[in-house]
């Protein structure tokens, strides 16, 4: 492989291998608004083919001063039909370089290193699951509850936020779950509170085993608690500023115990699925972190 | 992980058996000296931003590259900062990272053996916070195989002169120096800091201390600050900001050692990113450059530039790299 002068819109089978991340220049199959975030699918074909709930990709944006890839989830593959070979991002379009991907148009190419990081383990077993997403981290959920469900489980969402609106994609998860339970801060849809809110109910009536998570880090840390004093295993997609996605720059990382011992692992390798149990979620010090401790000082 | 039977073979440096209508690659001579042993070429990979060398084997075969220079390693583990460690700015990055590492008995034992396995020549960075931190590594060391390098990163706290960093003054700097150059036969390269007042005062320095060359910059010392919430963006309060908004203080630090300590090989890096970027620096009087933080947008950046600056000197009919070290046309 001849690396840079990699044709338009191609993936390269890079480094002869099967499996682990690659980067390729990708082809816009479209962009559009989904609820209020933004949906934008890729024609990716040998990345679809690696993906697992849980990955991310990795895209260069052309915003003035920005030198780094943006990360997300991976919110679904399509490797049969009319979108065979495709892979879809959900977004805010709220930061600078997220607003200039809604901008782009069918045929456009983006530069894409994927799939990276560690997926959501599935479990041997065909135990009820409950997938807990937070805004836009309903994305990747949902992209787990079809792969669960297709695998013969039983799949129980809840997906919550601030508002009714920041809330993706009730729609996809009423049809593909069991049962889907809402929750917002302000009580415009669903239950009024936090996700944290509803968990018992929802896991007595399912009869949840296991229980994943994606969503802000204060949610997650919330979710796993509840996990671990249920007795339950959980597996949580963290999020951190991440420079790199592909373990180099040793930004990413967060607290987990392991043998007694505390260690900072790299959320993009070593996640960004991690055992929520062995997350140290006091020592997380994230911006969202350090915004809900500002909301709560404010009361 | 990778396997090395699933690799694909490099192609050939040059083409002498393409077709008629296929222009011939010229040869190029990308070999540099570097204070004493020969790189491939000039390509080399800026400490702390390319993990061990397996990540971004990922993506190509990193064995391609001059020189793979390791993440800095202390004498203990190290967990680092507190996040978040990184921050976005124009043009560049802040990073707090605190030099997490595993210690340089789980580099021996984990990293420098695939290094070697895979034939990757192996710059080691040294990082301490005392004199005595760096001659105990450096004798570690000594008498392990496969290292080309060592690069002694003394833009570090030194806790026995009231924190300031090694490389800040002279004497600070001469000490750690001499306590690896004195301790080892491999070349000595010092990284040294950009946040000085005469950058060439510590090269000479660190040249008098027995280092074989230096390695200029390491980053500029930055911070940020969250304006609705009065909080540093960074947990580490303050951090290193690099990527092409540096690029320009790079180029002066090296045109400036150069300019005054003409056969003193440099490492040129800070913001390296195109083609062109290298080209500036080997102007200016690197002999060999690292791509830093370009490699975290672009996990092909190293490679990338290597390939652009061969096309580059061969459009240009230049047949060795070396001869375009320290080519600036100054006025007058």
């Amino acid at each position: 492989m001849s690396s840079n002068v990699t044709p338009r819109g191609s993936e390269p089978k890079a480094h002869g291998r099967e499996e682990g991340p690659l980067r390729a220049h990708c082809e816009v199959l479209g962009v559009k608004p989904s609820g209020s975030f933004w949906s934008l699918t890729l024609v990716a074909p040998a990345m679809a083919e690696r993906a697992r709930p849980g990955q991310f990709i990795t895209l260069a944006v052309d915003v003035g001063g920005a030198t780094l890839r943006r990360p997300f989830s991976i919110a679904s593959v399509s490797q049969q039909g009319p979108r065979a070979g495709t892979l879809e991002i959900v977004f805010s379009g709220v930061g600078q370089g997220t607003h200039w991907l809604a901008g782009r148009s069918k045929h456009d190419v983006l530069d894409v290193v994927g799939p990276l990081g560690r997926g959501f383990p599935l479990p041997n077993r065909q135990v009820p699951a409950l997938l807990v997403g937070g805004g836009y981290g309903a994305a990747p959920m949902l992209y787990l509850a079809r792969t669960l469900v297709a695998r013969g489980h039983r799949v129980d969402i809840v997906l919550g936020a601030r508002t009714a609106e920041q809330i993706w994609n009730t729609v996809e998860a009423k049809r593909v779950a069991s049962s889907a339970t809402f929750t917002t801060d302000d009580g415009s849809l669903g239950t009024p509170g936090r996700v944290t809110d509803v968990l018992d109910d929802v896991a007595a009536r399912a009869g949840t085993e296991v229980v994943y998570g994606c969503g802000p880090m204060p949610m997650l840390a919330g979710v796993s608690r509840w996990a671990a004093a249920m007795g339950l295993p959980s597996q949580m997609a963290v999020e951190e500023a991440m420079a790199c996605g592909t373990g180099v720059c040793m930004t990413c990382v967060v607290p987990v115990r392991r043998k007694g011992e505390r260690r900072n692992v790299r959320a993009c390798v070593e996640g960004p699925v991690l055992n929520g149990a062995r997350v140290d979620w006091d020592a997380v010090r994230s911006p969202a972190m350090a915004q809900r401790e500002l909301d709560e000082e404010a009361g | 992980m990778t396997t090395s039977s699933a690799r694909t073979p490099a192609p050939p440096a040059a083409s002498t058996a393409s077709g008629p209508s296929a222009a011939a690659e010229p040869d190029v001579d990308l070999s540099v000296d570097l204070g004493g042993v020969t790189l491939a070429n000039p390509i080399v990979t800026a400490s702390g931003t390319f993990g061990s060398g397996r990540e971004i084997d990922q993506f190509f075969d990193v064995g391609r590259l001059g020189a793979v220079v390791a993440k800095s390693i202390t004498r203990e583990p190290r967990q680092g900062l507190p996040t978040p460690r990184m921050v976005e700015t124009s043009g560049g990055m802040l990073n707090a990272i605190g030099l997490q590492n595993s210690g340089i008995e789980a580099w021996l034992a984990e990293d420098l053996p695939w290094l070697r396995e895979r034939g990757i020549p192996a710059i080691v960075s040294l990082a301490g916070n005392t004199v005595d931190d760096f001659r105990v590594l450096a004798e570690r060391l000594r008498d392990v195989e496969g290292i080309l390098a060592v690069e002694a990163n003394i833009s570090c706290p030194n806790v026995e002169d009231r924190g300031m960093v090694f490389a800040c003054r002279t004497d600070p700097t001469r000490e750690a120096v001499r306590a690896v150059a004195g301790t080892l036969s491999v070349p000595v390269l010092a990284k040294l800091t950009p946040d000085v007042t005469d950058i060439t005062a510590i090269a000479a320095a660190a040249r008098e201390a027995g280092a074989s060359g230096v390695s200029l910059i390491n980053t500029l010392l930055g911070m940020a600050i969250d304006p609705e919430t009065g909080r540093p963006r960074l947990g580490g309060v303050t951090g290193g900001l690099s990527g092409p908004a540096i690029k320009p203080v790079a180029v002066r630090a090296v045109h400036q050692v150069h300019q005054a300590l003409p056969d003193l090989p440099i490492v040129g890096m800070g913001g390296v990113t195109t083609t062109t970027d290298v080209v500036e620096m080997i102007r200016a009087g690197a002999s060999a450059v690292a791509v830093g933080t370009a490699t975290f947008g672009n996990p092909m950046a190293t490679l990338e530039v290597l390939e652009g600056l061969r096309a580059w000197l061969a459009e240009r009919g230049i047949e060795r790299v070396a001869d375009l070290r320290g080519t600036v046309r100054l006025p007058g």
